[in-house]
């Protein structure tokens, strides 16, 4: 017998939302007993800030300029790596239950699997991969899928109206009649996205999850190695956890967020030092891309529209703590704690209300890019906790689980296997972290790379409809932790600004092993 | 409007493409997703493997530019009409653009997104790959 691994992900979910990351807002204790007893990551990157170019990163271990997902809506290509199917051919039990989202969700012509599982009543699919015989779909044995709410077709909401048909209508409406990302207020301040949700919290999708994923761990040979990626939708607008758990944390006792600029007039002069899409998303003048409503104008955030979304937040975050805390009992229960591996992480991060401003989009600060990862490696392995500090990203993820199983490394992982302390991390190169931002959506396109380090962080914008090529954002992380002094064009930064944009140049440089060609944009998310 | 368009060079002579793409009653051959197709007069309905029906009515049938246009008659969608057009390249080749205009701006973004799978599988059916 191996080590089996547990792979947490949430979605859209900030690094400081945890107890064990200086979070006050959130009670976190299982994540902060993992984090405690394992190794917590200071500064994980992702390569995306949206959903699926970021998953096709953690399931590839390929930046998006490699796996040819470099906006939601580009279906991954399913001849791609998988580290699920690479650990499937090293005889690990495969599953994914919860949000998988390599696929398109808007799909009336039913082109993708994913939509078309539950339709079929099947919690995998049958048909070949990448070569034949290995997996259901991306290399997962077994799927059984969620997102947020109970509209669509996955496995969840075919489940809430088969078994709760009255439950169905509870979830706020995340699309409006036009197909728009809704910007309709609710909960006690109108904010976007946010409702009251009469739903009982064992319907809730996060007890979905965890419920779901402790049956198939269940079914699960105690001999057999495994890798089970338990997927939250949640923390992901909208916010609209279970009522009865709105008693946790009280909005009006919220404290506004460090990175939220009070004074209108101050925080137009910070958007206005960033280039120029900031400014014009803040005003409404400008919507990129569809992660976002669009029918919305951050400039109408209110301060306690901002307490109430933290609020709601919180509380999700702590149901899906809770709910960790479920499974790892069933693990324990079933005889796999001991050679378990757990890692906690989520795909992308939240504004929630850094700069005025909520969701995401191509504004690479910390809120999007400053991740939570925790790596509890198996107790059998009897490794020292620490904290690593120096840059990883989730391209490191796959070569990491690789690693845990003993499995061969294939040459197209750009990763590699996540440093176990400092030391490890200067001593293997943990230097940089490359995130990449492409849209183009109804005329309108904008193309960032961004890189952190030596603690600073940089982004280039290229070419596009919103900006000519020169302009960018610079940050020293440790003298301006919120980003607030964009030093891009300061004479006496130009020695990192350089510095660092010959790391880019590089990155966009590499030799990259059978790219899969940019993947066509076919729906909006 | 949303207004987005793809299209493929396919290695056929432009006839050969116009009498898959710009027959009515052939969708379900070529365009991803389609399961049946029914056509009475101008009124096509249109099946989906999904269980879907989508009622369309044929705008266009022009033999002569090559162009084919219809528009789906569905309540969430305000407008629509798409467009496609088989030009001709030279005697062997020809390029076949599938145009969409709708509102809500996202349907055009996702019948287009399937429209263009679309092409893609013409092109092979047609080239006999």
């Amino acid at each position: 017998m191996g080590r089996c691994i547990l792979f947490v992900t949430t979605d859209q979910q900030r690094y400081d939302t945890l107890g064990c990351n200086g979070g006050t807002l959130a009670r976190t204790p299982v994540v902060d007993g993992l984090a405690r007893d394992g190794i917590r990551f200071e500064r994980c990157h992702p390569s995306s800030v949206v959903c699926m170019p970021s998953r096709a990163t953690m399931l590839t271990g390929r930046h998006p300029s490699a796996h040819g997902v470099w906006m939601n809506g580009v279906p991954l290509d399913p001849t791609s790596p998988s580290v699920a199917e690479e650990l499937a051919r090293a005889g690990y039990r495969t599953a994914l239950v919860g949000k998988a989202h390599f696929e398109p969700m808007l799909d009336p012509f039913g082109r993708f699997a994913e939509n078309l599982l539950a339709d079929s009543g099947r919690a995998t699919i049958e048909g070949p991969w990448h070569g034949g015989g290995v997996g259901g779909h991306f290399g997962f044995e077994h799927l059984e899928l969620a997102t947020h709410g109970a509209a669509g077709w996955l496995h969840y909401s075919r489940w809430l109206s088969s078994t709760q048909p009255e439950a169905v209508g509870m979830y706020y409406r995340v699309l409006d009649a036009e197909l728009e990302v809704s910007a309709v207020g609710g909960g006690d301040t109108g904010a976007p996205q946010v409702h009251h949700n009469l739903i009982p919290r064992e319907w809730y999708h996060t007890s979905w999850v965890a419920d779901r994923t402790i049956s198939w761990l269940e079914s699960v040979d105690r001999d057999d190695d495994w890798f089970c990626w338990m997927s939250f939708p949640d923390p992901h607008h909208p916010w609209d956890p279970p009522s009865s758990e709105r008693h946790r944390v009280d909005w009006r006792d919220v404290e506004l967020p460090a990175g939220y600029v009070a004074d209108p007039a101050e925080r137009v002069g910070v958007l206005a030092e960033k280039p120029r899409h900031w400014l014009k998303w803040y005003d409404g003048e400008l919507v990129a891309n569809y992660e976002a409503p669009a029918k919305w104008v951050p400039a109408t955030l209110t301060a306690d529209q901002v307490r109430e979304v933290n609020a709601l937040n919180a509380i999700e975050v702590e149901l899906i703590d809770e709910a960790i805390g479920e499974v790892l009992k069933a693990i324990d229960r079933l005889g796999f704690a001991t050679r378990t591996d757990v890692v906690v992480t989520t795909d992308h991060g939240e504004l929630q209300g850094d700069f005025g401003l909520l969701f995401k989009g191509p504004y690479h600060t910390d809120g999007l890019l400053r991740l939570p990862l925790i790596w509890r490696p198996a107790p059998s392995q009897h490794v020292e906790p620490a904290v690593v500090t120096r840059p990883v990203g989730l391209v490191d993820l796959a070569p990491t689980f690789l690693s845990i199983a003993g499995a061969h490394a294939p040459s197209w992982l750009e990763g590699a296997p996540l440093p176990r302390d400092d030391a490890d991390a200067t001593a293997r190169g943990f230097d940089a972290a490359f995130t990449e931002w492409d849209s183009a959506l109804f005329g309108v396109d904008v193309h960032l790379r961004s890189v952190t380090a030596d603690g600073w962080f940089l982004t280039r914008c290229d070419r596009g409809t919103m900006h000519d090529g020169t302009e960018g954002e610079l940050y020293d992380l440790g003298a301006d932790p919120l980003q607030r002094a964009n030093r891009f064009s300061e004479p006496s930064a130009r020695v990192i600004r350089d510095t660092l944009l010959e790391r880019l140049a590089a990155h966009d440089a590499r030799e990259i092993e059978d790219a899969t060609a940019p993947g066509r944009l076919v729906a909006p998310v | 409007m949303a207004t987005v368009r793809h299209h493929v060079i396919i290695d056929v002579p432009a006839a050969a493409a116009w009498a898959l793409l710009g027959s009515a009653a052939r969708l379900a051959e070529w365009f991803p997703g389609v399961v049946a197709c029914d056509v009475e007069g101008t009124t096509r309905t249109v099946t989906l493997a999904t269980g879907l029906t989508l009622p369309e009515e044929i705008v266009t049938v022009d033999e002569l530019q090559r162009r084919f246009q219809y528009a789906l008659k569905l309540p969430v969608i305000t407008q629509h009409l798409s467009t496609i057009d088989v030009l001709e390249l030279d005697h062997d080749r020809c390029c076949c653009v599938y145009g969409v205009d709708a509102l809500p701006a996202v349907m055009a973004l996702v019948i287009a997104g399937a429209a263009a799978e679309g092409l893609d599988r013409a092109k092979a059916l047609l080239e006999g790959a």
